[in-house]
């Protein structure tokens, strides 16, 4: 796992291009290019607000190279969580840019998130965060991989659906009552990307996707998740909560085509 | 098992082998990419030079294949293919991965007999073993595989094709062949002077692993059920892979070849360390989940098979990580 710089994405391409340009042009002409696509994604997905890079409210980390294009592992790190009220998470060159937006609620922990997502090619991702006054900010990650999003679900798209709406929800140790605790919550769906073709049929497998996801500490709110095409196969999403000493925790998901779940966990602290 | 009455050939299906019998069932499959990383730019060195071929004896003719990744000089020729010569025929031992792979096999079969291929063996659904099959079409042979092969041709077919377009010619890569007869437990070939018997596995190395018993001479072929030397990719299920090693173990086949590594090797000792491996990889994962690690933390925390000497580790390990996380994490 490494955070890349800017540079070190250069670096990259300076051995990947071939040898009739020259190095620099090479780089500035990746670079402007990056850039320009994140500025087009920028006044589309935030209707040109102003997105400012930063060092400090919001960190990603990805794998450099995907060892599985169809599920790379991403940690955000929101150091002053205090201010942050919701997350975006951009693969700037998936055919679905917006993986998903995460808005923390008031029994959240909004330190760290994490998620698995498909990477179609190679890609800058970018993490935004929101703050609670309303203003973007932003950090990136250059990750290759290769054909993420059309990495069929499963053998088939029957034994992918299996199970469809069963959620599991894990906690790292066991909650502490005033203690911020560590928690992902796991549920089975193909999410079928729309680019997934079967050769028999030459059909594409139509987008099936968890839409929508709403977990609740008691009366409370603690993340309100909207996904697409991009989260992985099977969603999961790590984050943490402060536990109250409370018994359940609640998960409503839905998906694009009505589907829709409940379970209730018990995370109280003497569990 | 479906009976093609073109081919003259015939296929035996056999009761007596019991379907998988581990008593599991991993409903959830996920998307794997590749049976090897296409992320690497290709090769543009010179023109093919692929290993030949080794006689290992009574008839049985193997490629060793290199360690390495698919690249457009190795033409996707890296996984151990080859050829069984019988009375009345020949089998293919997988057929290799591409349409130029599988032609150069051909052409090495012709070299050594002028019998005609009668069968052609797809172990699984990976790139590297069977993209080749098409370079026999036209000899009308039985193309015999596991009973979900197809399904997984039907679901990856295309994707693969298209990875490898990118690291060879396009007129390289191979059409997608599908089995023509369908291994649903167990079936027997009979090539005259001898006889080879299939066993279709449940989920293991893919979700449809066939391996091959040449009884006369007791050599087993259990294809990527069997690493050596180059670490193991998991792309089915790793818990169902443990239990089919038992299942090949009970044949107590004397010597083996492997779908990667020496031409032929002795069956027990070679597996006894792929087991080794998979086994760490199960329980540092297991023990992973138990104290709570995300999938990121858990990716450097689980060292299985690390400094064992693995070729192609860096590029593989990680990946089985993931795999084995993805499918413990629900045990």
């Amino acid at each position: 796992m490494m955070r890349i710089s800017r540079r070190t994405f250069a670096l990259g391409i300076i051995g990947t291009c071939c040898l009739s340009f020259t190095p620099t042009i090479a780089i500035a002409q990746a670079d402007r290019e990056r850039e320009e696509r994140w500025q087009q994604l920028v006044s589309y997905l935030f209707d040109d607000r102003e997105v400012v890079p930063t060092e400090t409210l919001i960190k990603i980390e990805a794998p450099a190279r995907a060892q599985d294009a169809a599920l790379v592992p991403i940690t955000l790190t929101m150091p002053e969580k205090d201010k942050i009220k919701s997350v975006y998470l951009v693969i700037d060159d998936n055919p679905v840019p917006l993986a998903a937006h995460v808005t923390f609620g008031p029994a959240a922990d909004a330190g760290s998130l994490q998620m698995r997502v498909r990477i179609d090619t190679y890609t800058n991702v970018h993490a935004v965060a929101e703050t609670k006054e309303g203003r973007l900010f932003s950090a990136v990650a250059f990750v290759k991989a290769s054909g993420g999003c059309s990495a069929p679900s499963g053998p088939s798209d029957l034994e992918a659906m299996k199970g469809m709406g069963e959620m599991r929800l894990r906690l790292s140790e066991p909650s502490q009552k005033g203690k911020s605790t560590a928690a992902t919550l796991m549920i089975r769906h193909p999410n079928f990307t729309g680019m997934q073709m079967n050769q028999l049929t030459r059909l594409y497998t139509p987008p099936r996707y968890i839409e929508k996801m709403t977990v609740t500490y008691g009366d409370q709110t603690v993340l309100d998740v909207a996904g697409d095409i991009s989260l992985s196969t099977n969603p999961a999403i790590g984050f943490n909560f402060v536990s109250d000493g409370r018994q359940s925790m609640k998960v409503v998901a839905s998906d694009n085509k009505g589907g829709r779940w409940e379970s209730a966990f018990d995370v109280s602290a003497n569990n | 098992m479906l009976l093609s009455p073109m081919s003259g050939n015939e296929v035996r299906a056999t009761g007596h082998v019991r379907q998988s019998g581990n008593g599991m069932c991993f409903t959830r499959r996920e998307a794997m990419a590749l049976g090897f990383c296409l992320c690497c730019l290709p090769d543009r060195g010179q023109a093919a030079r692929p290993s030949g071929i080794k006689d290992v004896g009574n008839g049985i003719f193997i490629r060793e294949a290199p360690h390495e990744e698919a690249t457009r000089r190795n033409r996707g020729g890296i996984a151990n293919i080859g050829f069984i010569i019988g009375r009345d025929g020949v089998l293919v031992t997988d057929p290799g991965g591409s349409l130029a792979d599988g032609r150069w096999l051909r052409s090495e079969i012709k070299i050594r007999t002028t019998k005609r291929v009668r069968y052609v063996v797809m172990s699984h659904v990976h790139p590297d073993h069977c993209l080749g099959a098409a370079a026999f079409g036209d000899e009308v042979p039985v193309f015999l595989g596991h009973h979900r092969l197809k399904n997984a041709l039907h679901a990856r077919g295309d994707f693969y094709r298209e990875r490898l377009a990118e690291v060879l010619e396009r007129d390289d890569v191979g059409e997608i062949i599908y089995p023509n007869q369908e291994v649903e437990h167990a079936a027997e070939v009979d090539l005259g002077d001898r006889i080879i018997r299939m066993m279709a596995h449940g989920r293991a190395h893919t979700d449809c692993d066939l391996t091959m018993l040449d009884v006369t001479t007791g050599t087993l072929f259990p294809s990527d059920l069997l690493f050596v030397d180059r670490v193991p990719s998991l792309d089915g299920s790793l818990l169902g892979w443990l239990a089919e090693v038992e299942r090949l173990r009970q044949i107590r086949p004397a010597r083996a070849v492997p779908g990667h590594g020496p031409a032929i090797v002795a069956f027990e000792p070679a597996m006894a360390k792929q087991v080794e491996y998979l086994t760490a990889l199960a329980d540092q994962t297991r023990q992973a989940i138990a104290r709570g690690l995300t999938l990121n933390d858990a990716l450097p925390a689980v060292t299985a098979g690390k400094g064992g000497g693995w070729a192609l580790y860096e590029a593989y390990h990680e990946r089985n990580v993931i795999q084995a996380y993805k499918e413990l994490e629900w045990e």
